[in-house]
């Protein structure tokens, strides 16, 4: 007797006792899982392999610039190609700074447009709102870097001289609101929150959406208004998802490139004034790489790989602060 | 006492629209509803011109809901028709009846949850306390303050077990020390003494009996008058059924409860009055619509239905 297919199992109620060949099961429906298990574990050791193919090789051609420099390569931040020195402090220092100014900048923004789209926005104006964050998505980054070089630099100029003016001498304030460069900490940080907004309010949005029905009405069930219902129910439903939002976002703002090269000012320099010129990591790659040689090409190839460690770092820890909330809201 | 009660309710005038805005004022603004602030005085008035008012209040003292000719539509399609029934201080109103009969859609109309279906759309008069809840100046976030609901699943918030219980309190602008109210509320769903020792552990960690036990002390701690449960057990086991049952049992002295059950012996068991629904096929469009069949004391429903059908379904040889 033949293997029977379920459907004839079912409609034939065959005991196993009469023949165990209906238990078997069939070997080519089985060949088939075991050949989807191969090519999906293939797919994923492929980007392992990648990634470590990435990381031995950039070290390697790093090493010369590694060894000169020793730990001084990301504690000093004198970097003079010209005398041989390589210090990357002031580089990581602008990646983070202008990164932490994105994502402040961005999280309001996107988990208000978020919350629009998903809670409060008519029907019929859902989806054009949606669809115009993915568009801005699609732009890409070398008009977001020319229209900041063009229009929002020199436009945005007054502006920071008018609060550079204004509490540039208060204690505190003036730390972080000095300085009076277009191309600035600050004009990358702006430009990057545009560029990040629309992932994370794409990634929120659907988180937002998988709130249960049963969760909503029991905020509401209790008299709460709509901004009450998001409060008890909808945010912290979705705590967990929206941080890993918004650290894609962070990675994705550290990486940029070619528009913050334009817009930061291309000064290696530690400040605390938002409004000054500075530099990031991918930002002096691309704007040193085509004229290097030697220890200078080694060291930039060196820039990437610590740009590559921070990414991963902040990559882990977003994923050990999503692990957290998901852990304590499940009650462990 | 109950069929009393019935038969009067089924004789009422309906009331006149000029009557709705005098009654709206007083019982809406007071912050809690005692049962004996509006009887005495509306009992005693004197004048025939607003007798149909006089026999309405004078005939429900104990009248919390009085539903009329009640119609929920979804869209175009007609889901329940022609609803009349009130339902009686510190009692347990049970509803009953087949899926698709529209029980919970009736019972969602009396705290304005139907509202957040944008396609639903409500005919008639919910009135509580001689008030149409469905009159367009109601707010339905003030309705839900008063009228709490208990959900088919448990849903807990994802947060700790204190803050689920704080939660409303907090929105509500409770001058009561929080504490305090989450004891108070966990003691009166019986949940207390096993969830002492880790308020501030996830809600989301205890078992399903318990969440639920959850939701009736979250429901509570805002102090409603009326209770609605939504088919509450049917997520649960025997046993945790048993100690939401002896649960209701206890609160009733407090709150005024209504439940929908497809649990007919959980009805027999609760409740003291029984609504029975059923559901009809419109022949022209082969839609179902759910329509109330009979409501009347739950020993009468279960012993003596007056109704054929009510008898078929509580006997069990339909449904």
């Amino acid at each position: 007797m033949s293997p029977l297919s379920t459907d004839e199992l079912v409609v034939s109620r065959e005991l196993p006792g009469d023949d165990g060949s209906v238990l078997l099961g069939s070997a080519s429906r089985r060949r088939g899982d075991t050949l989807f298990r191969g090519v999906a574990l293939g797919a994923g050791l492929v980007v392992l392999f990648v990634l470590a193919l990435i990381a031995a090789s950039t070290t390697k051609e790093a090493w010369p610039a590694f060894q000169q420099e020793g730990l001084s390569f990301v504690t000093s931040s004198t970097w003079i190609p010209s005398e041989g020195k390589y210090g990357a402090l002031a580089f990581i220092y602008g990646t983070i700074l202008s990164s932490l100014i994105a994502v402040v900048l961005a999280v309001p923004v996107s988990l208000g447009i978020a919350l629009y789209a998903n809670e409060a926005a008519p029907r019929r104006l859902r989806r054009p709102v949606v669809y115009v964050m993915d568009l801005l998505a699609a732009i890409p980054s070398v008009v977001y870097g020319l229209w900041g070089i063009i229009v929002l630099a020199p436009a945005i100029k007054p502006v920071y001289e008018a609060i550079n003016g204004a509490v540039g001498g208060v204690p505190v304030l003036g730390w972080f609101f000095n300085g009076t460069s277009g191309r600035s900490f600050m004009t990358a940080g702006i430009i990057l929150a545009i560029m990040i907004t629309p992932i994370i309010t794409s990634l929120s949005r659907e988180v937002i959406a998988t709130v249960p029905s049963a969760q909503r009405e029991a905020a509401y069930g209790m008299g709460a208004t709509r901004w009450e219902m998001i409060r008890a129910a909808v945010l912290p439903w979705s705590r967990g998802g929206i941080t890993g939002a918004v650290m894609l976002g962070l990675g994705r703002a550290m990486g940029e490139t070619i528009a913050v090269a334009l817009v930061i000012g291309s000064q290696a320099q530690i400040t605390t004034h938002l409004f000054e010129a500075g530099d990031s990591m991918a930002a002096v790659i691309v704007n040193q790489f085509g004229e290097s040689s030697g220890n200078h090409r080694s060291a930039l190839i060196g820039l990437g790989v610590v740009l590559f460690i921070v990414t991963i770092l902040v990559n882990v820890s977003a994923r050990s602060i999503v692990a957290r909330f998901d852990r304590r809201s499940r009650g462990m | 006492m109950p069929d009393d009660e019935q038969t009067r309710r089924s004789s009422l005038n309906p009331v006149t629209d000029e009557d709705i805005p005098n009654a709206e004022v007083s019982p809406m603004s007071s912050e809690t509803l005692p049962a004996t602030s509006i009887t005495p005085t509306t009992a005693a008035a004197p004048v025939a011109a607003r007798a149909a008012e006089i026999a309405s209040d004078a005939s429900a003292p104990n009248v919390v809901f009085d539903v009329r000719d009640l119609n929920v539509f979804y869209g175009a399609f007609k889901a329940v028709r022609d609803v009349n029934l009130s339902v009686h201080k510190h009692e347990i109103t049970a509803f009953i009846g087949p899926s698709g009969c529209g029980k919970s859609t009736v019972l969602r109309c009396f705290d304005r949850m139907n509202d957040l279906i944008e396609s639903a759309r409500v005919e008639g008069q919910v009135l509580y306390h001689g008030v149409d809840l469905y009159d367009p100046r109601i707010d339905p976030v003030e309705v839900r303050k008063r009228i709490g609901m208990v959900f088919q699943k448990p849903n807990p918030f994802p947060k700790s077990i204190y803050d689920n219980i704080a939660f409303g309190p907090k929105i509500s602008g409770s001058k009561e020390n929080l504490d305090d109210v989450v004891e108070k509320a966990l003691r009166q769903a019986a949940l207390w003494d096993e969830v002492k020792d880790r308020l501030k552990k996830s809600a989301m960690g205890l078992s399903g009996g318990q969440q639920q036990r959850l939701c009736i002390a979250r429901a509570i701690a805002v102090e409603p008058e009326v209770i609605l449960m939504d088919e509450p057990c049917s997520a649960l086991d025997p046993i945790a059924t048993a100690r939401i049952e002896d649960l209701m049992q206890e609160l009733k002295s407090e709150y005024t409860i209504l439940i929908v059950t497809h649990n007919m012996q959980q009805a027999a068991r609760v409740s003291d009055r029984t609504a029975f629904f059923t559901t009809e096929v419109n022949p022209e469009s082969d839609t179902r619509t759910g329509m109330l069949v009979e409501f009347d004391s739950t020993n009468t429903i279960f012993s003596a239905p007056s109704d054929e059908r009510t008898e078929n379904y509580v006997t069990g040889r339909f449904g």
